[in-house]
């Protein structure tokens, strides 16, 4: 296949030749032309969001070409002849001229609203993909915070877009905004005044959100975007544990051709999807809402999915307000809008350095770790998993209880209790799994694995024989890093291990401990002990498998 | 496994050599395939360098007919889009808009998923790389080439003077300081101060001119129609209707009409005289039972919209903060935690007018209310 002497076609040699003459990019290109990409299902959920917000940017230029982002009221004539004389701004009836005038526009709004909720959903799955197996820890914890920063982005893109067709929905979505801007102590009526150049509505607030939404916040992720992909670039991919996949060495298809053809093809499928529900699923339809109005409200309002947890938390928060001195401070209002996404989003940015100081480890990792076998990192996923869940449906409490027959302050109780101790039971409960998967990987290395024949000894006992595991598999389950020994607080002569001082070093301690403490074991087999002990039929409890 | 015991009855072959056979009433090894499959590494997706010249040529007409499909995809969106969706002068209203979303969204998706599926296929069946292995490189450099680059930086810096000029050094930062402030400065007139503008409402304005006028107070007129309100058109207990300050949309111009709809907007509710409970203070802020509070819910502004006549409760949709209509807008439940401000009514000439602005600032709490 790999003829040295083999010359590319004329027209590309002609190409490639005035570029390397110019910038020298042949060495560039031989470097990477064969790129190994590691195979595994859970690495396409980047790309998802990748190709996503490339669609984001195709069909948002689309849609830029006939929207006009202007509050001046206009009165409605045109093809949709239910809000004719309808008094409502250019931005609404613009709406509407691209669902109802534009051939291909409905579409392209559709697309583009799929687009951005998939977008938001690959690139939640992609980070907790990268958090439960590790994938995260030096050096890739800049990749972490730069995908982090990229979804706190893509959460105001998503809200400023959803607010530029200026319908009713999207109206009390931006009162909302409005409202909580409002309570931040000190400046919150400055900022209010200032971003929407008034009193709400105000006529500026749909051109400034159309700037910001267009040009500065995609500008900022595209950028990240570049900076996220040539950084996984530079330090090559993680790879799932296998016996091909070690610190040293990276397997799999080369770049070119295997995987620029198949992803290519993922790009396609994601466009393929998107189109397909653009044409056939319908999404936020708002020529059923009407103009907005300050007055006006439906009931079910909901925001975009990745609102839903600040929806959620705004719900279910009591009502807490605080006047003194001459000052209001709405704790009803800044807890929720803060809090729970500062948690997250500041322990999930803080999580890769807190969890090197803890266990002390500074090395390179670029084979990632089976969930179960850090225990306490899958366990806090999933209590994170768990509280943004919960605050996530808190969002939909009125919808919940309509269609279930609740009642609605019996589901905002039910929440407000649960995220709390449905966190802490995530906690304890994922914790449990991971250890039990522990001990079943143990017991497959040191026991074997069943192998369905039943052996009669000449007692007439019987009992399974059990196999070692294959070498696969073994290497899977033996990726697991043991806990170290603890080292002792005090050396021999009685002095104190330096990083175990002070408040700190106890804390340090004592979280070291807490991670490992009831790690399992898990060590290679010596020759089958406990396999000889099945086949002398020492374990008769084995035959009840 | 050294020992395997061959002699024992229903045993197997040995070990070595392959998989046991299999006894009956055993279960099947296949089932646990991810741990009794053979020894050998399992390739991922894609073909070895061998094909066999038969499947590859039927791969290739499988790939090539998704190419056509798309070919096909491709010119149907494009016909449809010149030949069809022009016709009777184009596409307008809801009937020719879905129409065209199924045609172009439905030959877009095809076109696409048709590519994807052939060039999928074309990797996994008739592509002939091999996987490959490249080593990881050490990302950091190497301690030589730290410290050369140190010692290049420590000797630019006293190259250039700025360690040992402290002048120099000192001037400059005070000369970026000012710099960095400016664009922050340049955005002062995204908007004017708050003021007191969160503290009134256009009822004032519209009483004020009222009184002025030697009315008692300003006319409620219904939102939508504009008609002013009689107390004999608004009778019926458990009614419940939006109305807003008369004059709103004569005396207000265009552009500031919702921005003062925001804040005025008001409900008005009949409640059966012997279940209202007046607030202290405002014994006579209603009309036999027919009550106002601002519509904007004091939680985070949306129109607290919704009213249960058996209850008597006022209703948020957004964040479910409950007000009780009769007893002063009282919180009974959710997240507002202040009462809907109240507008003082009266009658006059059989109308309904309010007769002064709301005593307080309606919606949202904010830092200056106090």
């Amino acid at each position: 296949m790999s003829d040295a002497t083999a010359q590319p076609p004329k027209a590309v040699e002609g190409a490639l030749g005035f570029i390397d003459e110019r910038l020298g990019s042949t060495t560039f290109f031989k470097r990477n032309v064969k790129k190994v990409f590691p195979d595994h299902w859970s690495f396409m959920l980047g790309e998802i969001a990748l190709y996503s917000f490339i669609i984001l940017l195709l069909t948002g230029t689309f849609l830029t070409l006939w929207f006009k982002p202007s509050m001046v009221e206009v009165v409605y004539d045109g093809s949709y002849t239910k809000l004719n004389g309808v008094q409502m701004s250019e931005a609404y009836a613009s709406t509407l001229h691209i669902t109802f005038d534009v051939r291909g526009g409905l579409l392209m709004r559709q697309i583009h609203h799929w687009a951005a909720i998939l977008f938001m959903a690959s690139i939640l799955a992609h980070m907790l993909r990268v958090f439960f197996t590790g994938a995260y820890r030096k050096p890739r914890e800049l990749n972490w915070l730069i995908g982090i920063g990229m979804f706190t982005l893509g959460m105001l893109e998503g809200l400023f877009g959803y607010s530029l067709p200026d319908d009713l929905l999207s109206g009390t979505g931006l009162r909302i905004t409005q409202g909580v801007a409002e309570s931040i102590p000190l400046v919150g009526t400055y900022i209010y005044m200032f971003l929407f150049g008034g009193e709400f509505p105000g006529t500026e607030i749909i051109p400034r959100l159309y700037m910001l939404h267009i040009l500065l916040i995609p500008g900022l992720i595209l950028g990240m975007v570049t900076a996220h992909m040539m950084i996984m670039w530079h330090q090559k991919h993680t790879a799932m544990p296998t016996q091909k996949q070690t610190e040293e060495q990276v397997y799999g298809y080369p770049f070119y051709p295997v995987f620029m053809a198949k992803t290519g093809a993922y790009f396609l499928f994601t466009f393929g999807v998107l189109a397909l529900m653009g044409a056939f699923v319908q999404i936020n339809p708002i020529w059923l809402f009407g103009p907005y109005d300050p007055g006006a409200i439906s009931a079910g309002s909901q925001p975009d999915w990745y609102m839903g947890v600040l929806e959620g938390a705004l719900r279910i928060m009591p009502n807490w307000e605080v006047t003194a001195w001459g000052h209001t401070v709405s704790f009803n209002v800044l807890i929720p809008a803060l809090v729970p996404l500062g948690i997250l989003f500041g322990g999930a940015a803080a999580w890769p350095f807190v969890e090197a100081w803890v266990t002390g480890d500074r090395r390179l990792h670029h084979v990632n770790t089976r969930p179960r076998n850090a225990p306490v990192r899958t366990a806090t996923g999933m209590a994170a998993v768990t509280f943004y869940g919960l605050l996530w449906l808190a969002g939909a409490n009125d919808v919940i209880a309509d269609k279930f027959h609740l009642s609605l302050f019996a589901t905002t109780w039910f929440f407000r209790v649960a995220i709390f101790v449905g966190t802490f039971l995530a906690f304890v409960i994922t914790k449990r799994i991971c250890l039990g998967l522990q001990r079943k990987d143990a017991d497959t290395i040191s026991h074997g694995v069943e192998s369905g024949v039943i052996l009669m000894s000449p007692d007439g006992r019987y009992s399974e024989r059990h196999e070692p595991a294959r070498a696969e598999e073994s290497t899977v389950i033996l990726s697991k890093e043991n806990a170290r020994p603890e080292a002792p607080s005090r050396d021999a002569n009685g002095i104190p291990a330096p990083d175990t001082k002070g408040p700190l070093g106890h804390l340090r301690s004592r979280l070291a401990r807490a991670w490992t403490f009831d790690d399992i074991p898990i060590e290679p087999h010596d020759g089958g002990h406990g396999h000889d002990e099945v086949e002398a039929g020492k374990e008769p409890k084995q035959l009840s498998h | 496994m050294s020992d395997d015991n061959k002699e024992t009855a229903g045993s197997a072959e040995p070990r070595e050599g392959g998989t046991p056979g299999r006894v009956i009433g055993t279960p099947s090894p296949a089932r646990d395939k991810a741990l009794l499959a053979e020894e050998e590494y399992p390739a991922p997706a894609g073909a070895g360098e061998q094909l066999d010249e038969a499947s590859a040529k039927r791969a290739e007409r499988i790939v090539a007919a998704f190419f056509l499909l798309a070919f096909a995809g491709s010119v149907a969106f494009i016909a449809y889009y010149i030949g069809w969706s022009g016709r009777d002068g184009g596409m307008h209203g809801v009937t020719r808009a879905r129409e065209s979303n199924f045609w172009l969204g439905g030959m877009m998706a095809l076109s696409f998923l048709a590519l994807a599926a052939g060039v999928t296929i074309w990797v996994r069946r008739l592509m002939t790389s091999k996987p490959i292995v490249q080593e990881r490189h050490e990302l950091a450099a190497d301690a030589e080439t730290r410290a050369a680059f140190a010692a290049d930086f420590v000797q630019g810096a006293e190259d250039s003077g700025i360690t040992k000029r402290p002048l120099l050094r000192r001037t400059l930062l005070l000369a970026a300081a000012p710099l960095g402030l400016a664009p922050l400065v340049l955005l002062r007139d995204l908007g004017p101060l708050p003021e007191k503008r969160l503290r009134h409402t256009f009822w004032g304005e519209a009483v004020k001119k009222a009184q002025a006028e030697g009315k008692k107070g300003v006319r409620l007129v219904v939102d939508g129609t504009n008609k002013p309100l009689r107390v004999a058109d608004f009778s019926s207990p458990g009614g419940m209707i939006t109305v807003l300050p008369e004059g709103l949309e004569e005396d207000v111009p265009e552009e500031q009409a919702l921005t003062q709809t925001a804040k005025a907007v008001t409900i008005l509710i009949n409640i059966p005289e012997d279940e209202f409970k007046p607030a202290k203070g405002r014994e006579n802020w209603h009309v036999n039972g027919i009550v106002a509070y601002s519509k904007i819910c004091t939680h985070v502004g949306c129109p607290a919209a919704l009213y249960e006549q058996t209850t008597h409760h006022i209703l948020c949709p957004c964040h479910q903060s409950t007000f009780d209509a009769t007893d002063a807008a009282k919180v009974v439940f959710g997240p507002a935690a202040r009462p809907l401000p109240q507008l003082p009514l009266a009658v006059e000439d059989g109308y309904l007018v309010a007769t002064s602005d709301y005593h307080e600032p309606i919606g949202p709490s904010f830092w200056e209310r106090g």
